[in-house]
């Protein structure tokens, strides 16, 4: 991961970015463990995993809504990326 | 003849893909690109002539002043200022007012004075007020704007009172691009007694400003979102103001003497005159020669044509998004009455999603609040996604934009 981001709007979500380099090995890491609910063209996958919602870009970003502080998505992403 | 498609020569970046697609730049209202000419015009600057300014008797420093005074010469002319000693430079439009709020408004405003603002305004013109205001106890009123974005100047004009002393608009709104007829309110403001500052932001680097004509008492404004620097911007201020006005910072070059009085061991100090009273420090010489580059290259296109083409743009993209399902546009309907600005939401999806889908296909939008947030409370919204138009965007542009919005629907 190369960093993360909150959003500047009303829905307070968080945008990961992941390494350009390293951004494919992610995605397929993330999509073995998360459930796909809808996808377009293979260029968003919005998935679920632990209850949790979100949507991940194939340019090699992610959103996260709901997520209380970093904490709590630093410990999602640990799951989901190793 | 305006032709955007010559223009993009000018520009380096235009020229490379983002994420396998060819960048498509949109996102205008927070900064633009620069064209080869502003770069090679501070690349030359620290290249030939880099000195410090006003400093020094030597040769370097003798171009550099001259080439830094030159800058200010012709900015004023852009902006139909009387003067170059009305023009002030500073690092964009937040320092700007920043700079009036300080300088003018800690002396001049106490309790039972107003300040009138609107529910448009970029958070650079709120929150300075805001904070002084905590201070020296004067009120802030906000004017109302109405549903489609623009300006309810009924509720302006109700709230101008002989109790207001400054009111502060933009001319051009940076979330809804609504146009606001400045020139109309400084005039009631100056039958009040008030003064009037303009934000032009979003107008000076989209349409011919005169502040003469305007009768503006200060105008703000950015060199990034006109083509010019990061960290050069301009506040004009009318002389008489600006002689009256007590300094921002206190340092180098804003000063004319520092005098050691020894019986009282203290300094004594005069101050220079403006616009140096107000630029304390080695000021971003090289910024300001490369903003007055990009006011050159902005002249010899013609704001006129500037204007028309964004309007022409904006006119195009409205009906190309106008018919898509799921898009909802705000602002103003009339093109004519916005400039260059289209906020917009994709039912079902956050702005952020729609601005990271359209990253994919390397089209750069902004999404969010645009430090706009009392506005996205106006049209009800959680926040807003927005395109945004300069002197390079093309309709084929536009066109593909409409297609990744188009394919995005099927989400």
């Amino acid at each position: 991961m190369a960093r993360t981001e909150g959003t500047c709007g009303a829905e307070k979500d968080i945008i990961v970015i992941f390494k350009y380099e390293k951004k494919e090995e992610a995605i397929a890491h993330i999509l073995k463990k998360a459930a796909l609910k809808n996808s377009i063209a293979g260029i968003i996958y919005e998935l679920t995993f632990d209850g949790r919602s979100f949507r991940v870009y194939t340019s090699g970003k992610a959103i996260f809504r709901s997520i209380k502080d970093k904490e709590e998505l630093n410990s999602i992403l640990a799951t989901l990326l190793l | 003849m305006f032709d955007p498609h010559a223009i993009r020569a000018d520009f380096p970046i235009l020229k490379r893909r983002v994420n396998d697609h060819p960048l498509i730049y949109f996102d205008n209202a927070a900064t633009t690109q620069k064209p080869r000419q502003v770069i090679e015009a501070e690349r030359d600057f620290y290249e030939n002539h880099n000195a410090n300014v006003h400093r020094a008797v030597h040769t370097l420093s003798q171009e550099a002043t001259e080439l830094h005074e030159s800058s200010r010469e012709r900015i004023a002319k852009f902006i139909g200022a009387r003067e170059s000693s009305e023009i002030i430079f500073v690092r964009g439009t937040t320092e700007a007012i920043n700079l009036v709020a300080y300088s003018w408004g800690m002396r001049n405003l106490k309790a039972g004075d107003e300040v009138l603002l609107s529910l448009m305004e970029h958070h650079s013109n709120i929150v300075p007020w805001e904070i002084i205001s905590k201070i020296t106890g004067f009120n802030i009123r906000y004017a109302n704007v109405n549903p489609d974005g623009t300006l309810d100047y009924k509720d302006f004009e109700s709230k101008l009172t002989s109790k207001t002393k400054l009111a502060c608009l933009s001319q051009v709104s940076n979330v809804s691009g609504a146009i606001n007829d400045v020139k109309r309110l400084a005039k009631v403001a100056h039958e009040k007694g008030a003064l009037m500052l303009v934000d032009g932001a979003q107008s000076v680097p989209h349409m011919p400003v005169d502040v003469y004509a305007l009768d503006t008492d200060f105008l703000a404004f950015s060199g990034h979102k006109m083509l010019g620097p990061t960290g050069i911007g301009v506040l004009y201020g009318k002389k008489p103001l600006l002689q009256a006005m007590a300094p921002f910072q206190g340092g180098g070059e804003m000063i004319k003497d520092v005098s050691f009085i020894q019986e009282e061991e203290r300094c004594g100090i005069s101050l220079n005159e403006p616009p140096w009273k107000f630029e304390a420090g080695t000021p971003n010489i090289a910024g300001g020669i490369g903003l007055a580059e990009a006011v050159k290259y902005l002249e010899r296109l013609g704001m006129n044509e500037v204007f028309r083409h964004e309007v022409e743009l904006t006119a195009y993209a409205m009906k190309r998004l106008g018919e898509l399902k799921k898009v909802t546009i705000f602002g103003p309907a009339n093109a004519e009455s916005k400039c260059g600005i289209i906020p917009f939401s994709v039912d079902g999806l956050s702005s952020h999603d729609v601005a990271l889908f359209c990253d994919t296909f390397g089209i750069m939008l902004r999404s969010g609040f645009h430090c706009a947030q009392p506005l996205h409370q106006v049209f009800k919204l959680q926040s807003s996604a927005r395109a945004s138009f300069y002197v390079y965007n093309t309709k084929e542009e536009v066109d593909r934009f409409a297609e990744v919005l188009k394919e995005m629907e099927e989400f």
